[in-house]
């Protein structure tokens, strides 16, 4: 019995979040006395393998196999079922990136259990249980299998990753029996859209706009606020979906990730897709008129009030001191 | 083409959440009731396919009776017809057993189409659509932004992290689990609305299976982070502010 990390690698290279993941199953491999091990999967992941085996970790599997090279929901689930059966590992534990968001599910419902997805935290006093955020991070709940295995997903930026060092574990081979058929969906190479026109990245300071503005109409509030800055203006998703703003002002994990000197969050109520693109921001100020609000735990500065009010009062005094 | 939609009914989006005595769930007294957001972009996709290509858009929902104004507002935006599946909240708390009970109503459609939205507002498991895939044996894809049928393939836009996308071709059937902003949502109007009342609603009793997750408690988060809050009278709190980012945080 082990706690199994998958770890998350396209062409060649990491998904810094494998190493998250990694620290995360640490945790639970404490509390429960099994031994991790991590598996890596794609073809030809030798020189991966080889570099994971510099972790904290007491054995590397790599799952090899041509039709691992490209990413396929099938592929890997069979890949994966095929090894978790001839292991069995008591926890499987994956970062949630988009791309275990996409098979995990699968591979689990074949062996009875949904996936533990999102956990921002281990709790092991005695048993082990996996803390998730609900509710967008307004509610959190301690979960747990009810029986081994169990499936487990971590958040991005919930744990430190693990760091390499120490002596070099074993590394060994898993052969996977895949075959064309098996995978049904064929996709096309990734791309970007063309050529953003706004470059979020470097701006100074940001004030960033959310559902709490209501209404398209209500824009020219923030933008105010912006122009007394000299900020640039940006967004949370759902103001880009509705198309009050362009989609390349968006910030967060489908938007641009940006870390100006300052971040004002006017009415965003720090969802995580939300926070990992802006919480490197040297100092975050949030208005938000719910003192419960997520965004808050990520701000240095908490206006809890009507932004309809306090963003007018913010210009003014900016105006002031600027005068 | 034949789409389902599954649709989910969750607390309205500033419900105040208290938790209930016994930290297992919320106060139920408390809270207003909507459509999933990502949900209500699937509906408006099936519905766009609907004009475009013909056939049926049939809506699947799993939910305590209380879930029936959600599926009617569904019906008023165009959906055909519903199918009901009524089960308890706490029956409802695992991903697995809602997709399975969700499944059983499903199979008997047998539809080209399965369009969920990604992610639920309330619980935020992310998974529903992919179980519900893998139970009825389809193929899949998540974080949809784009839909294009073709024969028996259908061709998808998925989103990837950091502004990348990529292309999937899927045979049928398949599910697709929709990204908000897939297009622009629709409003019921008056005549939807008042069709929706003669529209056909199945209610299933579901049988949910044992969870395979347990719930300990629920609660509030801790804060973690010292963040300094101001509040009251707009002008006060505007004025400390600017001090505190002009000398303490030096930005200004
Ligand atoms: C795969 C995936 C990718 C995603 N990618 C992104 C992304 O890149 N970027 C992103 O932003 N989101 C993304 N999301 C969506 C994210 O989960 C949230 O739904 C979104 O960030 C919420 O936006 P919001 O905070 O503006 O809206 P809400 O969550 O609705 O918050 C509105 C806030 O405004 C406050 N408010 C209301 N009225 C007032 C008022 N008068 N004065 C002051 N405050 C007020 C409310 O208290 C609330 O906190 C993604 C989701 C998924 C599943
Ligand atoms: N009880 C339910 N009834 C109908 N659809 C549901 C239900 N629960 C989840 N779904 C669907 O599954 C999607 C993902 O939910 P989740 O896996 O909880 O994040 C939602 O957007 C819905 O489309």
């Amino acid at each position: 019995m082990s706690v199994l990390v998958v770890l998350e690698q396209r062409g060649g290279k990491w998904n810094r979040m494998s190493f998250e993941a990694l620290a995360a199953a640490e945790k639970v491999s404490k509390a429960s006395g099994k031994p991790v091990r991590a598996a890596v999967l794609g073809a030809e992941v030798d020189a991966l393998a080889q570099d994971a085996a510099a972790y904290p970790v007491d054995k590397v599997v790599a799952l090899d196999h041509p039709l691992l090279a490209q990413y396929t929901p099938d592929g890997y689930t069979a890949a994966l079922e095929q090894f978790i059966k001839a292991v069995q590992p008591a926890v499987i534990v994956f970062p949630h990136t988009y791309q275990v968001r996409d098979y995990a599910p699968k591979l689990s419902t074949r062996f009875g259990k949904p996936l533990i997805s999102d956990v921002v935290d281990v709790r092991a006093n005695g048993s082990v249980a996996f803390v998730r955020q609900l509710f967008q991070g307004k509610l959190s709940a301690d979960i747990h299998g009810a029986s081994d295995p169990q499936f487990v997903s971590i958040q991005a930026g919930a744990f430190r990753a693990a760091e390499p060092g120490g002596a070099n574990a074993p590394v060994e081979k898993f052969s996977v029996n895949l075959d064309a058929s098996q995978i049904r969906s064929t996709p096309e190479e990734p791309f970007r859209e063309a050529q953003r026109s706004v470059d979020l990245s470097a701006a100074e300071m940001i004030v960033s706009v959310g559902r709490g503005i209501k209404e398209k109409e209500n824009l020219p509030l923030v933008e105010e606020l912006a122009k007394v800055l000299g900020a640039e203006l940006a967004a949370s998703r759902p103001i880009c979906d509705n198309g009050w703003l362009p989609m390349e002002r968006q910030v967060g994990s489908s938007g641009q990730t940006v870390s100006p000197k300052v971040y004002f969050a006017v009415g965003i109520s720090g969802a995580i897709q939300h926070l990992v693109g802006m919480k490197g921001s040297k100092t975050i100020v949030a208005i938000n008129k719910d003192e419960n609000a997520p965004i808050f735990e990520a701000a240095d500065y908490g206006i809890v009030g009507d932004l309809f009010e306090v963003v007018p009062a913010l210009v003014d005094e900016i105006k002031k001191a600027k005068a | 083409m034949k789409i389902i939609v599954s649709i989910k009914q969750v607390p309205a989006r500033d419900s105040a959440l208290r938790v209930a005595s016994g930290g297992k769930w919320l106060e139920d007294s408390d809270l207003t009731y909507e459509m999933n957001e990502p949900d209500a972009y699937a509906l408006e996709e099936a519905l766009q396919l609907k004009e475009r290509l013909g056939g049926e858009v049939v809506v699947v929902c799993a939910g305590p009776e209380r879930a029936g104004q959600t599926i009617r507002e569904a019906l008023a935006k165009g959906a055909d017809r519903a199918i009901h599946v009524q089960a308890e909240e706490q029956a409802l708390l695992d991903a697995l057993s809602t997709a399975r009970l969700l499944a059983s109503a499903i199979q008997t459609e047998s539809p080209d189409l399965v369009l969920t939205g990604l992610q639920s507002d309330d619980l935020g498991y992310g998974q529903t659509g992919v179980v519900l895939a893998e139970l009825l044996g389809y193929s899949h894809a998540t974080i949809v932004m784009e839909v294009e049928p073709q024969d028996n393939m259908v061709r998808v836009k998925r989103e990837l992290e950091d502004g990348w996308f990529q292309h999937v071709n899927l045979p049928l059937p398949a599910v697709l689990t929709i990204q908000s902003g897939i297009k622009k949502l629709r409003y019921a109007t008056l005549m939807g609305i008042k069709k929706a009342k003669t529209k056909e609603v199945k209610t299933v009793a579901g049988s949910p299976s044992a969870p395979e997750m347990v719930m300990d408690q629920v609660y509030l988060p801790q804060r973690q982070k010292q963040t300094l809050i101001l509040s009251g009278d707009a002008n006060k709190v505007a004025h400390e502010l600017v001090e505190k980012l002009k000398f303490e945080a030096r930005v200004l």
